[in-house]
């Protein structure tokens, strides 16, 4: 009688093995994001534009359905490569998606390095990411800080601005705008006559104002994100320095802060990949696809959230699947042309989207096209040796 | 930096250690006076912001509005949620180890923290300051002056005054200051200790609320804004002297005036100048600038 149960188990397990056998195994996809703290907006976003594409076909990509495990990284560097860890030992992930803190993206980088397990990074712009940091299985699906500084100031300069100061937090991010918008901004001719810098993430920025209010330039030019974008933009026009002295920004200054900045943000000019209004027929099917199916309008992280799955679907369509192809998966990403909302781009040689930066400018409660301030614009991607 | 420049950076660097006086105050009360460690303190300063911000619409609907009936409205329910939140922890806490403490308001921060994203989100808010002060002052042709900042300075000119007069001049802070020192002695001289603590922290919570409220305009309103304040809090009331108004407001105004020509004069050490100038000072006088009072 035992014997013949254990059998009848013994059966069972099998056949419910062989039928398993049969399908080709799910994807893993590992999205490491922000659900908590200053950047849970935005962790969202970038989660509802991943899935967003992966609904739209099916589930599946090349053939094989999609799983997620996620981890909310709450943008603690300090976290971490604990994070990474729990997605890569506990949930043996695939595929690494994440994530928008730059200091978290750098250790995610890391550990991909090491493990060669394929990374994504939707929103975080540190340079070094495809810089000092890049390796044939990392890639970027929304920027680098250099590029949309690097494209105000050549607009600056185009301006016919001369003297120019400019002021962010102390840290990568602001540091390495701030160089970009220099290099093209004195390539130029202009000049930079002073570089002021506040502690991250101090708000109280009524000294440096005085400074600029007393060192009179022709432009200022700014980096600043969130609750600091919101608090300077108003303390900029309070100071009265709006009407005297134009403001110009890398578009964070106005993305996700419109409805707080009100009337002091109206006309500002600022630049990045994305803009309201772009009114291609492909941003227009992304917006209506979004809108329907979150009832919220999308923004430039869940763009960046949906071409991520874009380009890993393009690798795993190039290996039919099979992610032990590590060199056809890279090779077919770097050659790919992403249709992305915000216009097709292509990868650099170290993995960085290379695409059109656009000028906008605030209208209502919208960031509205302008031009295009620089055409497919790509990151020097320096240390990277790819 | 010519004279006008400079005089200009003098009223920002007054106007900011003004500000963050008003920011400490409430956190003066409760753990300078009351001698309860609470790192809440920046939970209920962002709670008066968000406030300012939420309470705007329903004010006006109810009330008819007016910025000055938002604060009151704040107030009120801040010393609601004072009140209940003594009853309901910290009372349990006044015998009990300093890391307790420390380990049940740092807890109400991540409760705070949570309870502000499922109630309002994660955006960032802005708040416009009420019709009256809404101008601005030309200074020297350099620049404009929003009058709100000047009337947030007299705000809180005008608390540090109450809050001194109070503590050193009236029955009720004397009986405030001896149950700092020796509750059981306070108690069995017939004074119900625990109700007036009670009003106290109250009083203290509201302070905070108040503050966020008064700074939401000039401040703008985002998620996690309560811990850069916290320790600038700490660093004020500490070396101010624990337990005293005239140390608190005097550390104020000197963090202020480091803070402002810090970034001015020496932007690479801007971030620590402020720990620095609180390092010389305990060096030089471990109990803080004043004794208690």
């Amino acid at each position: 009688m035992k014997t013949i149960r254990i059998a009848l188990i013994a059966a069972a397990v099998l056949t419910t093995s062989l039928a398993t056998a049969q399908t080709a195994p799910r994807l893993k996809v590992g999205l490491m994001l922000p659900a908590s703290g200053t950047y849970a907006a935005l962790g969202t976003a970038i989660e509802n534009g991943f899935k967003l594409y992966v609904a739209e076909q099916g589930g599946k990509l090349a053939g094989r359905e999609i799983e997620f495990a996620q981890v909310d990284d709450e943008s603690d560097p300090a976290k971490a490569i604990d994070n990474v860890n729990k997605l890569l030992k506990r949930d043996n992930v695939d595929v690494l998606v994440g994530t928008v803190h730059s200091g978290v993206a750098m250790a995610m980088a890391k550990v991909a390095k090491e493990t060669g397990t394929p990374l994504i990074v939707p929103n975080a712009g540190a340079d070094a990411v495809t810089g000092s940091m890049c390796a044939p299985n990392i890639f970027r699906s929304s920027f680098s800080n250099w590029q949309p500084g690097y494209a105000m100031g050549e607009v600056v300069a185009a301006k016919g601005h001369k003297n120019v100061v400019t002021i962010t937090w102390k840290y990568a991010a602001g540091d390495e705008s701030v160089r970009g918008f220099k290099e093209a901004f004195e390539k130029a001719g202009g000049k930079v006559v002073k570089e002021l810098n506040l502690p991250f993430p101090n708000v109280e920025f009524q000294a440096l104002l005085t400074e600029i209010a007393a060192a009179k330039p022709d432009a200022v030019y700014t980096f600043f994100a969130g609750g600091g974008a919101v608090k300077f933009v108003k303390d900029y026009s309070a100071a009265g320095l709006k009407q005297s002295i134009p403001l110009y920004g890398a578009g964070f200054l106005t993305d996700g802060t419109l409805e707080a900045q009100g009337s002091d943000a109206e006309g500002l000019l600022t630049t990045l990949h994305y803009a309201d209004g772009l009114g291609t027929p492909r941003d227009d099917a992304f917006r209506q696809a979004y809108a329907k199916t979150y009832k919220m309008q999308p923004d430039v992280y869940a763009v960046q959230g949906y071409d991520a799955a874009q380009m890993l679907a393009v690798g795993l369509n190039a290996v039919k699947g099979d992610l032990t192809k590590k060199a056809e998966f890279a090779a077919a990403i770097e050659k790919a042309r992403i249709d992305s909302p915000r216009g097709v781009f292509t990868l650099s040689r170290s993995h960085n989207p290379v695409q059109d930066i656009y000028l906008r400018q605030v209208v209502g409660k919208e960031n509205k096209l302008v031009s295009v301030a620089s055409k497919a614009l790509a990151d020097p991607g320096r240390g990277c040796s790819l | 930096m010519d004279l006008t420049t400079f005089l200009v950076q003098c009223l920002n660097a007054l106007q900011y250690g003004l500000l963050l006086f008003l920011v400490a105050s409430g956190l003066t009360l409760i753990f300078g006076i009351m001698g309860v460690i609470n790192l809440a303190h920046g939970s209920f300063y962002m709670i008066g912001a968000y406030m300012a911000y939420a309470l705007a619409p329903i004010v006006g609907a109810t009330f008819g509005g007016g910025f000055f009936a938002t604060l009151l409205a704040g107030v009120v329910l801040s010393v609601m949620l004072g009140y209940a939140l003594e009853w309901a922890f910290f009372s349990f806490l006044y015998d009990r180890e300093h890391l307790q403490q420390v380990l049940m308001t740092y807890g109400l921060i991540l409760v705070f923290e949570e309870l502000r994203s499922l109630l309002v989100g994660d955006e960032v808010h802005g708040v416009s300051p009420p019709e009256l002060f809404a101008g601005t002052l030309p200074l020297g042709g350099l620049m404009t002056y929003p009058v709100y900042r000047l009337f947030i300075s007299g705000v809180c000119l005008a608390l540090a005054a109450g809050m001194y007069v109070v503590f050193t001049r009236t029955r009720l802070g004397m009986m405030i200051r001896a149950g700092s020192s020796n509750r059981e002695m306070v108690q069995s001289l017939g004074i119900d200790i625990k109700f007036l603590y009670r009003v106290v922290f109250a009083a203290g919570v509201a302070l905070a609320v108040l503050a966020g409220m008064i700074a939401a305009p000039v401040s703008s309103v985002y998620p996690g804004m309560g811990n850069t304040v916290l320790i600038l809090c700490f660093v004020i009331v500490v070396i101010g002297g624990i337990g005293s108004v005239r140390g608190a407001l005097l550390a104020a105004l000197l963090v202020g005036a480091v803070d402002t020509f810090g970034k001015v004069l020496l932007p690479q050490a801007a971030g620590v100048l402020v720990y620095v100038l609180m390092a010389l000072i305990l060096l030089w006088k471990p109990e803080g600038l004043f004794k208690a009072g």
